[in-house]
């Protein structure tokens, strides 16, 4: 017989882990007990099957449990007559806090399809192995009566389970049945609450072509019928969002072939527990199929459900079976399951506010009493990478580990699909997306996620970072805190929080160079830059160059407008009497750019984009940001791969790379289809070329693509196959978006390092 | 013309043009200073420098907008506008031609508001150190003893109102100076408000405060008081009166129409309740005819200026630390 301690460390609180460990224990015979503690958990283990049971740990855990690493270190014998879960060892603070929402597990699905099961139906099931974590709780420690499930008294039978170590919802903080739990409610616009079944009567609704508000984990959905083009439109003209993708919920990945292709990664993606939005390719007649939902896109949003409600309406589709082989089969139904964000404020979460702020969009209100305490949108990603688009449920307030450890920072991200990021230690805290500072209501969820976060992670930043511009909340906000508390502050440039973001995920600590490829951002010359390629030596920075610069005829106007960017591009090319022969109407577009009105000039490469969309008459205005650049993507795709321009390019004395020779080109060319790919791959090699002249020139053989164009494919593959090619390492964002949804780790990073 | 050196010869004929166009007793006295009757009551006085360009624009000039400007900054404390002082700063080798509209232009304008030009003062500097004309002008004039109209008076559930249509002025200015050829030519609203400020006045409402809504526009007019009084204002983006010129080249430009320049509109904040007397009173004078109640102060702790929107949005109108910086990333 001999003795071990077992020191465990990853998330391995709140996640079952610690039963995990009582039921291996068990089985093999092994006494001793298991606690948590501040790195952890801490074990006691004697007997005469140590050593398998060591084994086991390194090769099992329970779903949400990330184990980094199992050390055993030989102990005295103590003589346990029994093994028991110990409380938490009081002193030091959880090393991790709280996990993220997770989908709806297998075997709670089992016991909700079960029809002789207690939850037979039970829109609120859930595990140790599952269910809501972050959007319920107020407070730590992670505890029922800090979450939303407070008011919820446990009857005995929930009790029993929540008591015993042996049952898969021992501690399950939000554990609850059809007699003790929460209950659904189908409420009408008025507020009054229709009888009979909700499940029932939701769906014959959407059937019928309704919108539905449906209460999810993070806030609010607005749901219809994918596949009734009258209800998709009618949510567009409602939600007054007539462009922009609506994702679709579909049972499971057996359902999606109709209207998706999904590789083996992807479905893996879409089934994992964090059930994230997946853009996958359309099928061949998807846009028939699911008329309105991505009009004109090459790519669908589409998710699985990963709440019990969610599920209960596919069960209901199904016609109620019983037991769960229907789970996986093909199944018909197909949802707009788009968030419910009026006027692109934050996601409605309360109820009062979502019958007040949804009463002309949505037909009728699913919803419960179980109140939502923390905001979170769905996750969007894209293969390969995985890449994100938008970090926010199931991945926050998960930490991304930092290679060393510094001060705790508060960073307050930038303007648009702004996020904040805490760090403590070694770790970065990157909040879920909170959205444009442009409305009151953002400004004041990003408020609202800095406390929570100070509050559940029990951070006192000392030091407060912020991008550059004077004029966006953040900044402000930044400002005031840090004035508050008598914190350094340290501004940091837009495009150097981009790199820094990669190096920070990557744990890089040497110098790196950095291709910086976005829409705009302040420079540190108040210049507004946007196609940046720097060196990046922690707090430290150069601009080694950028594109050439283009007018901005109009501001931020000529983001929304690619007509007014081909038109500073013909400008440009030294062509501007064609303003007037390709807009007619507009000759006043030529006069604002050679005098310089409102105009300003910049290197943003997303400009570079527009510019190439405008002159291939690919789209004049946007309907939503970024689109142009969206559909010249899917152009190209399409069309397939293509020689690069020869000559497309130059690079000049001062650094500078110019694009204006590809412009030229475009602008005579008739096949959208081949301009697009044309311009996608002399963009590439131009970079590539242009980036590698300067890890020539400074021995720097790593280089970060940070920044929103490098949510494009084409862009991205063609670059880092053309450095890697050349020897060079590439560094993507992988953890956080490479948009500005990462600036608040990127800034975070470099605040961290300190001033040298 | 041309003036040669700066001679003494040059100052004289300055010093004739002005003495024709602005003929009035006090300038009559020849004193370094024009000596002044007693007011009776609490003095305002307000000054602002004058540089523009193009110096003539649709709708007016730099002469008649120097005296505008200053007799609106006297008239938004409560005042009434008495005496203006000018100096002018010359670029030598401006043409006599322009000064002399530019001057008789000033006159005409003291004149319709009744408010005379008493003393001034005039300096020539060298080519090239000037932008043709600068005029600095000062106002003084007396407010009643009850009144005090204050930025930070402004209280949850007052209203905004707006005397007229919003970014008429600095568009006129950029569409001429930046050679613009819009389809219909958009006029200055440069005028003296003192007139519609006493009928407001004369109501006897609450009226907590007024401004005038020049540099920076109605935004930074409204954010300033938003701060001054520690409270939020929400305005409503389908009352705010903007002329469909100036909308459409705002929009053709990428420029925010309420951050355009104005020079002869005001906003007042006024009790709710007297919300009616005043915009009736407001829309009976020729300059406040298309006034409208255009927003209302609410309590917010962020003192937020929003405006709802068109599309059932709300958004921040934001105050600029300097020009509208592009920020869509
Ligand atoms: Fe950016
Ligand atoms: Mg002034
Ligand atoms: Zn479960
Ligand atoms: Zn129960």
């Amino acid at each position: 017989m001999t003795a071990v301690r077992i020191r465990v460390c990853g998330i391995v609180q709140g996640v079952g882990y610690r039963p995990f460990v009582w039921r291996l224990a068990t089985e093999l015979g092994i006494l001793g007990w298991v606690r948590n503690d501040a790195q952890g958990v801490e074990i006691a283990a004697e007997g005469d099957g140590v050593e398998r049971f060591v084994e086991r740990l390194k090769s099992e855990a329970p779903p949400l449990a990330r184990v980094d690493s199992v050390t055993a270190s030989v102990a005295a014998i103590e003589g346990h007559v029994d093994f028991l879960i110990a409380h938490t060892e009081a002193s030091g603070r959880a090393a991790t806090a709280i996990g993220p929402d997770s989908a709806v597990c297998g075997d709670c699905l089992a016991d909700m399809f079960g029809p002789e099961n207690r939850r037979w139906r039970y829109a609120f099931t859930n595990c140790t192995h599952c269910g809501p974590r972050y959007t319920i709780t107020r407070n730590l420690p992670y505890d029922r009566p800090q979450t939303s499930m407070a008011g919820f008294v446990m009857c005995p039978d929930c009790r029993a389970e929540y008591d015993s170590p042996a049952d898969r919802r021992f501690h399950a903080q939000p554990n609850a049945c059809p007699a003790c739990g929460p209950r659904l409610a189908l409420v009408e616009a008025g507020g009054a609450t229709l009888a009979g079944d909700a499940i029932t009567a939701t769906l014959r609704l959407l059937r019928d072509g309704k919108i539905v508000a449906i209460k999810g984990l993070g806030g609010y959905h607005l749901a219809c019928d994918a596949t009734n083009a009258a209800a998709v439109a009618a949510l567009r003209s409602r939600k007054q969002r007539e462009e922009k993708p609506f994702a679709a919920m579909l049972a499971n990945v057996a359902s999606i072939a109709p209207y998706a292709a999904a590789s083996e990664a992807e479905r893996a993606l879409l089934e994992s527990a964090e059930r994230p939005i997946v853009l996958l390719h359309k099928a061949a007649g998807a846009d028939a199929r699911l008329a309105g939902i991505a009009p004109g896109l090459a790519w669908l949003g589409v998710m699985l459900p990963y709440t019990p409600l969610q599920w209960l309406l596919f069960h209901e589709a199904a016609g109620q079976p019983a037991g769960i082989d229907w789970v996986a089969a093909p199944q018909p139904l197909a949802l707009v399951m788009t968030s419910a964000n009026p006027g692109g404020e934050p996601i409605v979460r309360d109820d009062d506010e979502a019958l007040r702020r949804l009463a002309g969009i949505a037909d009728a209100f699913l919803t419960h009493d179980r109140a939502i305490v923390t905001r979170c949108d769905d996750s969007v990603l894209r293969l390969p990478g995985p890449q994100f688009i938008r970090r926010a449920r199931g991945f926050t307030p998960r930490a991304i580990r930092l290679a060393s450890a510094g001060p705790s920072v508060l960073a307050v991200g930038g303007y648009l699909k702004n996020t904040v990021c805490l760090t403590r230690d070694d770790e970065a805290f990157v909040s879920q997306h909170i959205g444009d500072l442009d409305n009151a209501p953002s400004c004041a969820m990003l408020e609202e996620t800095v406390e929570r976060l100070i509050d559940l992670l029990e951070i006192e930043p000392t030091v407060v970072a912020h991008d550059l511009h004077p004029d966006f909340f953040s900044s402000r906000y930044a400002a005031t805190f840090a004035a508050e508390r008598g914190l350094p502050l340290v501004p940091v440039q837009h495009h150097h929080a981009h790199i820094a973001a990669i190096a920070a995920e990557h744990g890089i600590g040497q110098p790196l160079l950095g291709l910086a490829l976005d829409g705009v951002g302040l420079g540190t010359d108040k210049g507004i830059w946007g196609g940046e390629l720097l060196r990046v030596d922690g707090r430290q920075f150069e601009r080694l160059g950028h594109l050439r610069e283009i007018r901005l005829p109009g501001g931020d106007r000529a983001a929304r407008e690619p007509w007014r960017m081909a038109a500073a591009a013909l400008h440009l090319l030294g062509r501007g009497d064609e303003i007037e022969q390709r807009y007619s109407g507009k000759a006043s577009l030529r006069q604002m750019l050679e005098r310089g009105v409102n105009s300003p000039p910049t290197s943003s490469c997303g400009r570079w984009f527009d510019a190439a969309a405008g002159l291939l008459g690919v789209r004049d205005v946007a309907a939503f940001e970024g689109q142009a650049a969206m559909l010249l993507e899917g152009l190209a795709e399409v069309h397939g791969a293509v020689a690069p321009l020869a000559d497309g390019y130059a690079i000049d004395a001062a650094g500078a790379l110019d694009l204006a020779p590809l412009l030229a080109r475009l602008c005579d060319e008739k096949d959208a289809g081949f301009g697009a790919a044309l311009f996608h791959a002399t963009l590439a090699q131009a970079l590539a070329k242009w980036t590698l002249q300067s890890a020539m020139a400074t021995g720097i053989r790593r280089v970060a693509l940070g920044g929103g164009c490098f949510l494009n494919r084409i862009l991205a593959a063609g670059v880092r196959r053309a450095l890697e090619d050349a020897g060079i390492e590439v560094l993507e964002a992988r953890q956080v978006p490479p948009n500005d949804g990462g600036l608040s780790l990127g800034q975070a990073w470099i605040a961290m390092k300190g001033k040298d | 013309l041309t003036h040669g050196s700066g001679g003494r010869a040059m100052v004289q004929l300055i010093e004739e043009l002005f003495a024709r166009h602005f003929a009035n007793e006090w300038l009559a006295q020849g004193n370094d200073g024009a000596l002044l009757p007693p007011a009776g009551g609490r003095l305002v006085m307000a000054t602002d420098a004058h540089v523009v360009s193009p110096l003539f624009f649709p709708g007016g000039d730099i002469g008649c907008l120097s005296v505008h400007g200053t007799i609106n900054d006297v008239a938004v404390m409560g005042a009434t506008p008495l005496w203006l002082s000018a100096s002018f700063i010359l670029e030598e080798g401006f043409p006599l031609a322009d000064l002399d509209r530019i001057v008789a232009s000033m006159a005409r304008a003291s004149k319709e508001a009744g408010v005379p030009i008493v003393t001034g003062d005039t300096k020539v500097v060298e080519a090239g150190k000037a932008d043709g004309v600068f005029i600095t002008t000062t106002g003084v004039g007396m407010v009643p003893e009850d009144l005090t109209l204050s930025g930070d008076r402004a209280r949850p559930g007052d209203v905004v109102l707006l005397s007229g249509s919003i970014g008429d002025h600095g568009m006129a200015i950029m569409a001429t100076r930046e050679n613009l050829g819009f389809a219909a030519p958009i006029v200055s609203d440069t005028a003296a408000l003192h007139g519609l400020i006493a009928a407001m006045l004369a109501t006897d409402a609450e009226i907590r405060c007024l401004r005038d809504p020049t540099r920076g526009g109605l935004a930074t007019t409204i954010n300033e008081i938003a701060r001054q009084s520690g409270v939020g204002v929400m305005l409503d983006e389908a009352a705010i009166p903007v002329n469909g010129e100036v909308a459409a080249a705002c929009e053709f430009l990428g420029l925010d129409p309420l951050y355009v320049a104005n020079e002869g509109k005001l906003v007042a904040i006024v009790a709710a309740a007297d919300a009616d007397t005043v915009l009736a009173a407001m829309r009976a004078h020729p300059q406040g005819s298309r006034a409208a109640l255009i927003g209302e102060v609410v309590a917010d702790d962020h003192h937020f200026v929003q405006m709802t929107t068109g599309l059932g949005g709300r958004r921040i109108v934001d105050w600029l630390t300097g020009d509208q910086l592009p920020r869509i990333c």
